[in-house]
């Protein structure tokens, strides 16, 4: 895989009517890596990651996953080797399906076969038992509902996961165990990760290199290392670290708007 | 292994927290939306009358002690009592035996008028829901018009137009009761179309038919469900009102509209011709109202 980085954006523009959501996004990522997007509520940084996954058509600037260019429509073969977890597990489960019937359908869509085994072998690797099956998603936890969507996105065997915010909507005993699931499940299969949090820490645990966003725009992009030394440039990044160490008045004083 | 905590009885096996395959998870939720409504006490009489109904309808010619189209003029007229027990009609045929036959010709129109107008405005209001744009604008503006014409002169015109007979009337209640299926359908579409879902199955690459038919449809067809049920009423008084005024059903069938209608000019000396088929459409319609309201309890999540 060399050459071709695995995403690939360039000057990516989103706008909601007159609001300009996205504004000029570009950044690549190799196989193999897991990036982050980092930002405050209404940074665009959702966005982006909706854009790249084609559920928000409303976008101009060049998107190439796997070294090919996307447009607003995507294929079935897309769909196979990207994948997302969204944020919130207890709306991204169809509350009449059961776990079955939700895993079953990504197979049947593609054709591949053999359903029985895959279902059975994605939730092993998830970390939940064979008893969950026949469930339907009002019976498990968040922690347990975020579990089958992973196990949905991964059931197609794609090379890259979107990972929307996957811990924000659980407890904080619970997300690290997701975290330390989708680490492991990233290095057993190689897969790319883009993951979007508000969470610097999650992002520093998570990521060997990441974009700061702010107002729609990069602000600056820096690796997990200099993340956790510390070292950002823009001022604006600072500040994102300052407040990410919990509040003190010097910090909320010393707090300016970045337009 | 299988820990069964009510000891392998079938209730036990229904309620299993684990179920072991995708028949015994969906049996299991069928159970508990069954113990939720015979909770209802009310719904249970509603259930028991519309059983009822079609009970009758099965058995009426081994029920009914005469033959609905003998006429015996000799007999005319005839208060209730032991050998009539509901009394006669003006051509001496036994009412009771009648409104067993005419419970055939209800549960006729009932059933043909779920199986096409929910249908179709099921179909009507999930597509236009789903795709919104130009889809949705075009099939709501049908909807508005067909909404906007009053159900009954509808019915009528579309009667006039096909002949007197109850295959017409059942067009015409159909054709006048699909738009406000459509309107609840494509309104709990709205609710679901943009929830994460909706868009995860969009990202397996699901096709726009099987994310309305298995996505959609399921979440929009309870409430349809009770709204149909509710609306039963509705459709058996139209029916039975086509019948009254002669649109309907035509003599000598014994459907309960026309027999009210035939009872008309007696209803002040022989009360009972025209008031037996009236109190049958009274209990069928109660009935499928209070069967109504307790299937609401059970699947309308929004009432828990």
């Amino acid at each position: 895989m060399t050459g071709d980085p695995m995403i690939e954006v360039r000057d990516l523009r989103v706008s909601f009517g007159e609001v300009a959501a996205v504004q000029g996004v570009s950044f690549r990522v190799e196989a193999g890596e897991s990036f982050g997007l980092v930002g405050e509520s209404g940074s665009g940084k959702s966005t982006v990651l909706r854009a790249l996954a084609g559920l928000n058509p409303d976008w101009t600037g060049e998107l190439r996953v796997e070294g090919r260019a996307q447009g607003r429509r995507r294929d079935k073969g897309f769909f196979k080797s990207c994948q997302m977890v969204f944020q919130d597990p207890y709306g991204s489960l169809h509350p009449r399906h059961t776990i079955d019937r939700i895993l079953a359908e990504p197979v049947a869509i593609h054709r591949m076969g053999d359903a029985d085994a895959r279902i059975e072998r994605a939730l092993a690797e998830v970390g939940l038992g064979s008893q969950f099956r026949y469930r339907y998603p009002h019976q498990l936890s968040g922690g347990q509902r975020q579990r089958v969507a992973i196990a949905r996105a991964l059931i197609l065997e794609p090379n890259i996961l979107l990972l929307d915010e996957p811990t924000s909507a659980l407890d904080v005993s619970v997300q690290a165990e997701i975290l330390n699931l989708l680490t492991r499940l990233r290095a057993e299969r190689g897969l790319t990760y883009v993951l979007v949090s508000h969470n610097l820490a999650v992002v520093a645990h998570m990521c060997g290199r990441l974009a700061v966003m702010n107002r729609g725009r990069l602000v600056e992009e820096l690796d997990a290392e200099a993340l956790r030394r510390g070292e950002a440039r823009e001022d604006y990044t600072r500040q994102l670290l300052r407040a990410s160490r919990g509040y003190d008045r010097a910090a909320a004083e010393a707090f300016r708007d970045f337009a | 292994m299988s820990a069964n905590p009510n000891g392998g009885s079938l209730a036990g096996w229904l309620t299993a927290d684990t179920p072991r395959s995708r028949a015994q998870a969906r049996l299991g939720r069928l159970y508990r939306g069954w113990q939720g409504f015979t909770r209802n006490g009310l719904a249970m009489l509603g259930l028991a009358i519309v059983l009822g109904l079609v009970l009758m309808a099965a058995l009426a010619p081994w029920l009914a002690p005469y033959d609905p189209y003998q006429q015996d003029l000799g007999r005319r007229l005839i208060p209730p009592g032991a050998a009539h027990w509901l009394g006669t009609d003006a051509f001496g045929r036994d009412i009771l035996s009648r409104i067993l036959h005419g419970s055939r010709l209800t549960l006729y129109i009932v059933a043909l008028v779920t199986v096409t107008a929910p249908i179709a405005g099921l179909a009507i209001g999930t597509v236009s829901g789903y795709f919104g744009g130009w889809v949705d604008a075009a099939l709501m503006r049908i909807t508005d018009i067909a909404l906007a014409f009053p159900k009954l002169i509808l019915a009528l015109a579309f009667v006039s137009a096909l002949g007197p007979g109850i295959e017409s009337a059942i067009i015409a209640i159909a054709i006048t009761s699909w738009p406000a299926y459509a309107r609840i359908a494509r309104a709990e579409t709205l609710t679901i179309r943009h929830s994460d879902f909706i868009q995860a199955a969009r990202l397996q690459g699901a096709s726009s038919a099987r994310i309305i038919l298995g996505h959609v449809v399921p979440l929009c067809s309870s409430s349809l469900i009770v709204r149909v049920t509710l609306d039963m009423a509705g459709i058996i008084l139209t029916a039975a009102g086509l019948g009254f005024l002669g649109l309907g059903a035509q003599p000598p069938l014994p459907e309960w509209g026309a027999m009210i209608a035939a009872g008309r000019q007696y209803v002040l000396d022989q009360w009972w011709v025209a008031t037996m088929p009236g109190i049958a459409i009274f209990i069928v319609s109660l009935g499928f109202n209070l069967l109504g309201d307790g299937l609401r309890d059970v699947l309308d999540p929004k009432s828990r």
